[in-house]
Order: C-alpha cells, then structure tokens, then sequence
C-alpha cells in the first residue's frame, strides 16, 4: 500500500447526492487510467457500495480519490472515512452474512471482491477507514 | 428529478421500461410506484425492465429492480429483466450478488418471447 500517490481529489459525504457525486468522478478517473469496462464497473461499483456505507451507517464521512503509480502499473485509490458507531464484528461484516441496518455486510465484503487491495480499520463508537486499491490491467 | 422521469411503454399486453437514470436515492421508491400504477392501470399481463442503459448496477440497485420485479409479480404481472451489460453481470456476480429468483433475457425481443411462451404454457 506504499505505491507513489498522484493527484489526490477529496469529497466530502454529507447527503445522498454525494453518492452519485463520488462514484461519477471513480468512473472518471479509471477511465482516464485506460481501466477497461469489467474493471471500471468494478471500482465505479465498490465506490458506490462503500460511499453508500458512510451515508447510510455514519450518516456523512469524507472519501478522497487517488491515482496510484507502482512502476509501469496504474490504478485507483479509494478511501472513506466516518465517524459513526464502528462495526463490532468485522469479520463477520466481512464474511457478507451480517447486516445491521440492511446492506452494510453486503457493501463491504461486495466491495472487497471487487477490488485488488483492501484494508479496513473500525473501532467501535470512534468510525471506520476503509481503502481499497484497483490496478488497470493491460 | 421528477417523478415522470423514467417512460413506460406499452407493447400489446406488455409493460415496457427503460432506465436509464440512476434509481438512487428517492428515485428508486417512486419508480416502484409509478411501475405497480402503470401495472393496475393497464393490467399488462408482462413486464420488461431493460437496464441496458446503466453502466453500474451496485447492491442498492439491484435490490430496488429485484423488488420491483417482485412486487409486479404479487400483483399478477410476470417480469423480465433485460439488456443488462457484461461488466454489470460480472460485477454482480463476483460481488456476490447474483439476483437470484429474477427472470433476465438478452434484450427486449428476447423477453417478449420469453412472456409470450410462458403464457402459452
């Protein structure tokens, strides 16, 4: 997860809107990377799924969009944080077979498929991190 | 956005929709409504929703069409779930989200003749 970071772009999450607001600029910017349509829908969708998250479980958190360079290889950095109630039971979140309040297992362990790198730090009552990392494939 | 925002269509006794706007947020529940109104309107015996035109499908998404699907289907109305991409399906699928129990075809023609030989059944 030490790969050079490019032009880092940082949204903040404050109502629904800014669901579509942040998946949009995802699409963009792996486009921009030469992703190909299988890997744009992936990391369009996993932005949507994790953006969804931070609205519907913290109710506002702030995402930030990077492009990565590891060599010859570039990619999408995405991350989001809030400050909601953190997940108790991260494994099981992450298994897909949990949800408190409706989709949240499904986003995360969704998301976690869909993407090459993940990493998520939660602490119960303080919020949750999570950043995920897509690779163009040539 | 207003709520005339997604058309519907007659073709025969089938309902026809196309979305192409995203079915977030308030969209998704006035969609349902407008789709279950036009069904007991016309008392169209099929549906077709062609998604051909979403680039993205997440799990939000997904769920609003499978119970749009659903919700015709308690009414009486047998739907079909049309022209979804390759990146959407695979998407779907590797996230774990397979939308099962929901009937698909290719493209509109494919889901008339699927509704037509149902009713034949």
């Amino acid at each position: 997860m030490d790969a050079p970071v490019d032009a880092v772009e940082r949204f903040t999450i404050q109502s629904e809107s800014d669901i579509a607001l942040v998946r949009r600029r995802v699409r963009e910017v792996a486009q921009e990377l030469g992703f190909d349509a299988f890997a744009t829908a992936a990391i369009t969708t996993a932005a949507s799924e994790l953006a969804r998250n931070v609205w519907t479980h913290a109710h506002g958190g702030d995402s930030a969009i990077a492009r990565v360079l590891d060599g010859r290889r570039k990619g999408v950095r995405l991350e989001f944080r809030d400050r909601g109630p953190g997940i108790p039971d991260l494994p099981r979140v992450l298994a897909g077979g949990y949800s408190t309040a409706r989709s949240l297992g499904l986003g995360l362990s969704g998301s976690k498929r869909l993407v090459d790198e993940f990493h998520i730090e939660s602490t119960p009552g303080r919020g949750t991190l999570v950043e995920v990392t897509k690779w163009a494939r040539y | 956005m207003k709520r005339d925002s997604i058309p519907i269509l007659r073709v025969g006794d089938t309902l026809l929709i196309t979305v192409h706007t995203e079915l977030h947020d308030t969209v998704a529940e006035a969609f349902q409504e407008d789709v279950l109104g036009a069904i007991e309107r016309s008392g169209a015996a099929g549906l077709i929703i062609d998604i051909s035109g979403l680039d993205m499908v997440d799990s939000y998404v997904a769920r609003v069409l499978a119970d749009t699907g659903r919700m015709a289907r308690l009414m009486g109305t047998r739907s079909v779930l049309v022209g979804m991409r390759p990146e959407v399906a695979a998407t779907l699928v590797r996230m774990g989200y397979p939308m099962e129990g929901v009937e698909t075809a290719l493209g509109v023609d494919d889901g008339l003749a699927l509704l037509a030989t149902a009713r034949v059944r």
